[in-house]
């Protein structure tokens, strides 16, 4: 049976690495995420998963030795933050490059410095070309349900890459909400056995992983990496539709919130888009204004093609940032805007939250209001602005 | 606004069970079939520092994830914060301000010089010594809580703290923190007496 609970982020993603009882976890633990791999190797020391459990000595090492378990045909998993996930950074393109369906719980965190402990994207963004699949979590629900999703996503045949599963750092991970978890039986059955494709553990179908490649087969393997993204979106989907069946909950690639006659869309990531859901359904209310919210839940693959039938209809379209691609502006920004290209939307990009700066119910509503207002003066100058920066 | 929103601030200093509190009362309203979210304010932490942590409680899913700048009720577990961090800052015209400190809830108004809201005072600190031993007020004032909103029933704060601190205290401890609980819901104090 369904089980209602009071949890933070932290423990609901273990909750669901408990559920999943993976062959292998190997992490070290960075804060915000601490919590979660302490209470992982609770599970683990209680008996209630038969996880080998590798406490090792670094990030660098956590990814290696999880990339080394899954070519050996385990099901694999490791959870990070920030500063973590950066010295994974060679590891996180071997992980993708050798096709290893590794889930990684990453904990938002703001990368140093000034050395920060709080939430930003600034960790994921700088990976978001690494050949990892990303879903960001907007609450502790979607934080578990896609946790449990990403095994699904990562193992699919037609699939095969690792999935990061992102969320706010501070703002999901220690924060207590009410979810509904699904029971154990439920959730080993949606996931089914890991049916291993290839593994160094074969003799008979002896495989080579990680040979020298140069000028002649390099290029072939970097295609077929961005083949199996291209496969990727319809397989989220179909996952995230299954996932429903079996919880009530139903997830796409956008989660897309009175877009239908919206003129002013904003666009984001993560806990922020449900205060910006609040405020559209505030202004709406009270002042008539016509809000809608987008939130990107599948960043990569980018669903460039959907975001742009969401958004068309608006008058103005804000995409907000967590992260600043310095000497760009926001990354999604400039993702979505080329997804728009030829479209006439206006577009206009806010950097917020940098190092955990709270975004409160006001701000998201003023974000509204300025949209408005350079919808309504036609002169949507500055492109790139910040919201409750101190000036 | 999610379905009869009501938003908790609570004020404390590191070491006091400020965030523990947050969290125990979320977990009440959760247990007793509503929504509820329990955050803390994560600054520099160290003991004595002076902390923020939230309580949302509401009949459907709560979407929003800032700060509470406008509470319903605020509960403040050191009333040397009280005229230091403007602890009535954003409390609603009929908002509840509980206080734990030996002062008069009249002493109080006049401290801040506060119109409308509701004050409640208890000496928490001390009722925590007596039952507890040590001066960690934070059941108290979770009972108080109860006492004067009814967000909370004494017989689940106790279920509450079994849960969350059972494995931590010992037997005594434990009886101590469900009797301090209970002097809580007859010493709390109102304008009225």
């Amino acid at each position: 049976m369904a089980e209602r609970m009071a949890l933070t982020g932290n423990d609901s993603v273990a909750y669901a690495l408990k559920q999943i009882n993976p062959d292998v976890v190997a992490a070290y633990p960075i804060t915000p995420q601490t919590e979660m791999m302490h209470k992982f190797a609770a599970y683990v020391a209680d008996g209630e998963v038969v996880t080998e459990f590798v406490p090792v000595e670094s990030e660098h090492s956590a990814m290696s030795a999880v990339v080394g378990a899954s070519l050996a045909g385990a099901r694999a998993c490791t959870a990070t933050s920030s500063q973590g996930l950066a010295l994974m950074w060679e590891i996180l393109y071997i992980t993708a490059s050798y096709r290893c369906p590794v889930v990684m719980p990453v904990v938002n965190r703001a990368l140093s410095g000034p050395i920060n402990i709080h939430c930003d994207h600034s960790d994921t963004m700088g990976a978001r070309d690494a050949g990892w699949i990303h879903l960001y979590s907007e609450n502790c629900q979607e934080a578990y349900d896609n946790t449990i999703q990403a095994v699904r996503i990562a193992e699919h045949p037609d699939v095969r890459l690792p999935v990061m599963v992102c969320l706010d750092g501070f703002i999901l991970s220690h924060t207590l909400e009410a979810l509904e978890t699904n029971d154990d039986e439920a959730v080993r059955n949606f996931i089914g056995e890991y049916e291993v494709a290839d593994s160094l553990l074969n003799v008979e179908q002896a495989r080579t992983f990680g040979a020298f490649s140069l000028q002649n087969y390099y290029f072939e393997f970097k295609k077929q990496q961005a083949d199996a993204m291209e496969r990727a979106p319809v397989v989220v989907e179909q996952i995230g539709r299954e996932y429903g069946e079996l919880s009530g909950r139903h997830y796409g690639l956008l989660d897309a919130y009175r877009c239908e006659d919206a003129e002013l869309v904003l666009v984001g990531l993560g806990s922020t888009m449900g205060t910006v859901k609040q405020a559209a359904d505030d202004l709406r209310e009270a002042e008539g204004i016509k809000c809608g919210v987008l939130k990107v839940r599948c960043f990569r693959p980018l669903p460039g093609e959907q975001i742009r039938q969401a958004v068309k209809g608006a008058a103005i379209v804000g995409v907000m940032d967590r992260a600043v691609s310095f000497g760009l502006g926001g990354p999604l920004f400039h993702e979505v805007r080329s997804a728009c290209y030829g479209e006439t939307v206006g577009m206009l990009n806010f950097i917020y939250g940098l190092g955990g700066r709270d975004l409160s119910l006001t701000d998201a509503k003023d974000t509204f209001r300025a949209l408005l207002q350079a919808a309504d003066s036609g002169e949507p100058e500055p492109t790139v602005r910040y919201i409750g920066l101190r000036e | 606004m999610s379905e009869g929103l009501l938003q908790i601030r609570w004020h404390g200093r590191g070491g006091q069970g400020a965030k523990t509190a947050a969290s125990m009362v979320a977990e009440v309203a959760v247990e007793a079939g509503k929504y509820a979210q329990a955050a803390p304010e994560y600054g520099a932490e160290r003991e004595g520092a002076p902390i923020k942590a939230y309580t949302r409680i509401a009949g459907d899913m709560i979407r929003v994830h800032d700060a509470i700048y406008y509470p319903d009720i605020v509960v403040v577990l050191d009333d040397t914060l009280v005229e230091s961090q403007r602890v009535d800052s954003g409390l609603s015209e009929d908002g509840i301000l509980l206080v734990n400190t030996r002062q008069t809830p009249a002493e109080v108004r006049k401290g801040l010089g506060l119109e409308g809201r509701r004050i409640y005072t208890i000496d928490a600190t001390s009722i925590a010594l007596k039952e507890i031993g040590r001066p960690i007020p934070n059941t108290v004032m979770i009972g108080a809580l109860g006492a004067v909103t009814g967000v909370v029933d004494a017989d689940h704060i106790k279920k509450s703290i079994e849960k969350k601190l059972g494995g931590k205290l010992s037997e005594g401890m434990l009886k101590g923190n469900f009797r301090a609980v209970e002097r809580a819901f007859e010493e709390v104090k109102g304008e009225n007496g």
